[in-house]
């Protein structure tokens, strides 16, 4: 479905270029149709501009992208153009991602009507579908994304990326800005989603417990670069490398104690 | 012998239309050497609460209820009084350490301003006092970061600054609204072990919307939903037996014990529900749940639980 091959990306920057930063570093990904991908790694690690790599929102340095055979990176800007609405992105921050000045009906409607997916008759209904879909309340519709709340505006992202069926999504850090509460809500529908329309899923976190419950495989990057790749449950449980076994250390340090002290009680 | 004691505390904002009602008859004693977390989600009021027993509620804020400290009540005291106490008795480790610190002042003038103020040490022994701070929270070069500027920092870092400025007076108190939020796991656990550290003959009280800062830090938890306390017990018993449904909630929601969202939103603090706030949520709701208030009852020595659950 996806396949990312030997991406590279160089920022350079100062006199005549020479500084170089080396943000994403020959990296190989490939994910199936339907299947979910996590990218783990700490801030600056280049996740998250391997992720827009992945849209071609940003340009790699050298490298191929191939969606659905496709070659991403060779297309001309038209013939991206039309593959867009297949591919979608959910952003880290819901409130810079709404246009404050769009009502959710509009929100959610915009992209329908750029592609003509929907009748002047019917956009109505499916809005109302759509909202439903994502679990938010039909009298939202006239809100502004400042009206609501984090938990909320993420959903309308969501059922602003729903609307073009896409096939595969981005979803970066989704999640940071939200709530324990809100968070699992939110996780819990991108996941139901993804199960029924069959998605193909790129997400992106710093948190190892997140990409446990969300993802089938895993990409460890450290420094621009991948550093283990595999099952979920295999990189876990016996890691290979050594900052992955850190980062598995950091992660479930201040956690363990909640098997634990459910064991106990149990 | 209690150090702080929250007594029947509310706050309120009111606004044209509407009045917020933030905090609604808070009861909380900490005692001397106390590690207390006040756990919640963003909007129950945990911030507005922490502020209060700082003194730093805005003008708009209706206050009932008083924050006792040793012999003052920091709700009617007057500013020069907790100007006295403020930084240097009861010190304030802020949430979101980016827009904290001043960007324009040195991170050791920043350091030495609270030492200064409250007149503990002269200008050149106050600037030293900054380095060795720097230095106890292992700043590798620590007289050359005190003459950086606050954007030279990490995120990580930056809340170590934080931490040393909180911590320059000595305070028996200190106050953490958040440290951690917003850092990666590997920092993240530097962080809460320097906190750890320096709590260990200190007065904690930790306001967090994370169950593992707060596990490893604090050994009692009180549980905040929707501008009152619904659950507080030492940190054992809360999170291996959570009594209240809003506990068991969070919990289940953790990402290690599997993503089960609690279904809906917290209430709206202007329209707050007449019976059990958690009520519409709470999958033990019964009639009695959504028209009478259940109050906070004892349930053992150190368990208080508001639900009528545990009558």
């Amino acid at each position: 479905m996806i396949e990312l091959d030997t991406i590279t990306k160089v920022y350079t920057k100062g006199f005549l270029r020479r500084q170089k930063t080396i943000a994403v570093n020959n990296v190989s990904l490939s994910i199936k149709k339907g299947g979910s991908l996590g990218l783990v790694g700490e801030s600056g690690s280049g996740k998250t501009t391997l992720g827009r790599i992945a849209l071609r929102l940003i340009e790699p340095t050298s490298g191929m992208v191939r969606f659905d055979g496709v070659n991403l990176t060779a297309l001309s800007r038209s013939a991206l153009r039309q593959i867009r609405p297949r591919m979608q992105i959910i952003f880290q921050d819901p409130d810079t991602s709404l246009d404050p000045r769009m009502t959710v009906r509009n929100c959610v409607a915009e992209p329908m009507k750029i592609w003509n997916l929907v009748g002047p008759h019917e956009e109505e209904d499916r809005i109302l579908e759509l909202l439903e879909q994502v679990g938010l309340q039909p009298d939202l519709i006239g809100r502004y994304s400042f009206e609501l709340s984090g938990g909320q505006k993420q959903r309308v992202a969501l059922a602003r990326v729903l609307a073009l069926n896409p096939g595969f999504i981005v979803a970066d850090e989704p999640t940071a800005a939200l709530d324990l509460s809100v968070q699992a809500q939110v996780l819990s529908l991108i996941k139901s989603v993804q199960k029924k329309t069959n998605l193909t899923l790129l997400f992106i976190s710093h948190d190892l417990q997140i990409i446990e419950q969300m993802s089938d495989t895993v990409a460890v990057m450290h420094k621009g670069a991948i550093v283990e790749q595999g099952t979920t449950r295999d990189v876990l449980k016996t890691p290979k490398d050594p900052y992955t076994k850190n980062l598995i250390a950091a992660a479930y340090e201040s956690e363990t104690w909640l098997g634990k002290e459910r064991g106990r009680s149990l | 012998m209690n150090l702080i004691s929250i007594e029947d505390l509310s706050v309120r904002f009111s606004t044209r239309s509407e009045c917020i009602r933030a905090v609604e008859t808070v009861n909380l004693d900490i005692a001397r050497g106390d590690h207390v977390a006040l756990i919640g989600e963003s909007g129950c009021g945990k911030t507005v609460l922490g502020m209060a027993v700082m003194g730093l509620l805005p003008k708009n804020a209706r206050i009932g209820g008083a924050v006792r400290y040793r012999e003052h009540d920091i709700i009617q005291a007057a500013e020069p009084d907790i100007q006295r106490i403020r930084g240097k008795e009861i010190a304030m480790i802020m949430q979101n350490s980016a827009n904290t610190l001043n960007p324009v002042k040195t991170v050791g003038s920043q350091i030495a301003e609270p030492l200064l103020i409250h007149q503990i040490l002269p200008a050149k022994a106050a600037h030293a006092e900054a380095v060795r701070l720097l230095a106890a929270m292992r700043f590798d070069e620590p007289e050359r970061a005190a003459e950086r500027y606050p954007h030279e920092f990490s995120g990580g870092m930056r809340e170590r600054i934080l931490v040393a400025i909180a911590l320059a007076c000595q305070p028996d108190v200190v106050i953490a609204d958040e440290p951690t939020s917003g850092l990666d796991a590997g920092v993240k656990s530097q962080i809460l072990v320097l906190l750890k550290q320096q709590m260990a003959d200190r007065t904690l009280f930790l306001i967090t919307h994370d169950m593992g800062t707060a596990y490893f830090l604090c050994t009692r938890i009180a549980v905040m939903y929707a501008g009152e306390i619904v659950e507080i017990g030492s940190t054992h018993d809360l999170l291996s037996m959570p009594m209240h449904p809003y506990t068991q909630g969070l919990l289940a929601s953790l990402p290690s014990a599997g993503l089960h969202p609690i279904p809906g939103m917290s209430p709206s603090p202007a329209y707050l529900p007449e019976g059990c706030r958690f009520c519409a949520r709470c999958p033990a709701a019964t009639d009695r749940c959504s028209t009478c208030h259940p109050p906070l009852n004892d349930v053992s020595g150190t368990r208080q639980v508001r639900c009528f659950c545990y009558d």
